[in-house]
């Protein structure tokens, strides 16, 4: 149960709002609840709601509403590969064909052994600095094939 | 410039910990507010600076301030860190490498309307940055420049950060609130606005990120100094994000008015390919595309009003001539269509049709009529959305016909559709669109 495992974040997290607005939290507790299961199971959210004093359904909107919660199975991994305007000018488009070959996958999908899953997203705020991507939290910019087949490298280990 | 007053990392090493933020003038304005100003004299030194919100519609900030009431309790301060907009890149630099002048400005709206708590709402692919912003109000805290009773006065503050999860629309102000609320991020009607009814319907400022970073200097120098940059309309310094086929992509920061359009892409180093600039989008997708014949247009709101566009978020996204308008259009649209928050028909449903039409067109498929047709979507979206979101999603579309109709009679006559590469981009679209169906939601209902 999230509520005993992270009891001390939940409780910071709720102290950020007035007391009568535990909603406001709903988003903080799925990204644990995501953090904990990989996705948002629907046990998850219903706890989360459970938490938040609201109804299922309610957190289960949310949860399709935003294009960072899963709900679905993903890789350990996640690579979103911006593929908007700034950042195919700077070419993510080839960019993102050599992540397709290299991983043997369509965007969108899952390598075999669970590990990766290479998405293309909108535009990430960093389009300085494309091709680019983010790796679960982590930027990774100025990319080149080269840089991509390390990256991988380093993901399949871990 | 030679001494940067929002970029100030590039002059400051390191100025993102506190210690040598402090050193550099760093909450000199808050303890000289706190300890020496009534709130109305900071609004007022505001008001006065001139300086326009920077987030995208340039409405003066110290005026915004000076319509929270005063008798109303709580209010809060929400800053605006959704930065999403194509292109702009802005914001994140400041929270990750000037953070405490970010938060020092947060502090000083927040003394000035007379609120105790304050939320950053970062976008939620932010978390890295939104970490280390923590850990920079955390620093900020233990320094006791937030919290309790500060510096020996009765006013408290406590600061928060917040994150989204991936929604463009949760920048629109109100739709944020609703974020902020729990909810899903759509817009609110307006009146009333968040200075009466923001957010837990309580008074409330909504401002950008690098708004709230000009306010210490302001407000530790006073008005005049500020004033010294800029025009009379438009005061003060602009953060420029740069992009696309420039040789030295990046973050420029820039007296309004200063100079012009064809100056801001030579500093960027011209054309990264040789090839001509063809035009640019000054605020990302959103904004009225400006063909290179106005390049001598000066860089402030007014000279942008009158060739026709905005300043907007200034995000810079210049493009060669290589690049054919239909494409860019469809991609805008897709962009658009992608994070249409489904509140509203003309929006939800035009972004959808006008997209199949350019869909349409990159195949191969389309005919002189499917040009015409998509001018007809157009007129459907155009003035009858909830909110501006389906209106920036017009311009796409009006101002690529407007400017370059010619790149679409040749993209029919010349059988430009269906190209292998616009087939390939066309094929990953639609795997990710069936993946992603019955995955994908709006307003909680599976859709498309
Ligand atoms: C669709 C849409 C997206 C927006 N996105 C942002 C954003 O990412 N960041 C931002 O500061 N303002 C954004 N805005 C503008 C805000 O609604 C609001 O005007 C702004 O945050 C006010 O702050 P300012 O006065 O300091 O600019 C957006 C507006 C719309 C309609
Ligand atoms: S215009 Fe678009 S984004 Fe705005 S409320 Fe309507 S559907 Fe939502």
């Amino acid at each position: 149960m999230l509520k005993d495992k992270y009891k001390d974040r939940i409780a910071a997290i709720f102290a950020k709002y007035p007391p009568e607005r535990k909603r406001s939290a709903v988003m903080p507790l799925l990204d644990i609840a995501q953090e904990e299961y990989g996705y948002c199971t629907e046990e998850a959210m219903r706890e989360v709601a459970e938490l938040c004093g609201i109804d299922p359904t309610e957190v289960k909107s949310v949860v399709g509403f935003y294009t960072m919660y899963y709900e679905k199975k993903v890789g350990k991994y996640v690579i979103d590969v911006c593929d908007d305007l700034p950042c195919v000018l700077r070419g993510a488009d080839k960019f993102v064909n050599y992540c397709e070959q290299k991983l043997g996958i369509k965007a969108g999908e899952t390598t075999p052994d669970g590990k990766i899953t290479l998405n293309v997203v909108m535009c990430l705020a960093a389009c300085d600095r494309a091709p680019m991507c983010q790796v679960n939290t982590a930027y990774h910019y100025d990319l080149t094939p080269d840089k991509f087949d390390k990256l991988v490298i380093e993901l399949k280990k871990g | 410039m030679e001494k940067h007053i929002l970029l100030r990392d590039l002059d400051v090493p390191n100025i993102r910990d506190l210690a040598v933020y402090s050193q550099h003038e760093g909450y000199a304005a808050w303890k000289k507010a706190v300890t020496g100003m009534k709130p109305d004299e900071v609004i007022t030194v505001v008001k006065d600076s001139g300086l326009r919100g920077r987030g995208g519609a340039g409405f003066p900030a110290g005026v915004k301030w000076s319509f929270i009431p005063k008798d109303v309790f709580p209010k809060y301060v929400t800053v605006n860190c959704d930065e999403s907009e194509p292109g702009t890149f802005k914001d994140h630099h400041l929270i990750r490498h000037n953070p405490h002048q970010v938060i020092e400005g947060t502090a000083l709206c927040a003394y000035a309307i007379g609120a105790n708590v304050a939320y950053i709402y970062c976008r939620g692919e932010f978390r890295e940055p939104a970490y280390e912003l923590q850990k920079a109000i955390d620093d900020a805290y233990a320094a006791g420049l937030l919290g309790k009773n500060l510096f020996g006065s009765n006013y408290s503050l406590d600061i928060y950060v917040h994150l989204g999860a991936g929604a463009y629309i949760c920048g629109e102000e109100s739709a944020l609130l609703e974020s902020l609320e729990g909810k899903i991020g759509q817009p609110r009607l307006k009146p009333p606005f968040p200075a009466v009814s923001g957010l837990y319907s309580k008074p409330t400022v909504i401002n950008n990120v690098e708004t709230l970073a000009n306010v210490p200097p302001i407000v530790l120098n006073g008005s005049a100094w500020y004033k010294q940059w800029g025009t009379e309309k438009s005061p003060g310094v602009k953060l420029f994000s740069v992009c696309g086929h420039v040789k030295n992509p990046g973050n420029y920061e820039l007296p309004l008015g200063k100079y012009s359009i064809q100056e801001l892409l030579e500093m960027a180093g011209g054309s990264m390919t040789g090839r001509p600039i063809k035009a640019v989008l000054p605020a990302g997708s959103s904004s009225p595309i400006i063909p290179a014949s106005n390049f001598h247009a000066k860089l402030d709101y007014e000279a942008m009003a009158a060739i026709g566009s905005v300043l907007g978020s200034c995000s810079w996204i210049f493009m060669d001539d290589s690049v054919d308008m239909v494409w860019a259009a469809r991609k805008m649209i897709r962009f658009f269509k992608h994070e249409s928050c489904g509140k509203c028909t003309p929006c939800r449903e035009g972004t959808h049709w006008a997209l199949s039409v350019y869909d349409k067109l990159l195949s191969g498929k389309g005919t002189i009529e499917d040009v015409n047709l998509i001018g007809e979507v157009n007129k459907q979206i155009i003035g009858k959305c909830f909110c501006p979101l389906g209106e920036f999603a017009t311009s796409s579309m009006t101002f690529t016909l407007k400017h370059f109709k010619q790149d679409y009679v040749d993209f029919i006559d010349q059988k430009k559709g269906g190209s292998d590469v616009y087939l390939k981009e066309l094929a990953r679209d639609h795997h990710l669109h069936e993946l992603h169906s019955g995955v994908v939601s709006v307003n909680g209902i599976k859709v498309h």
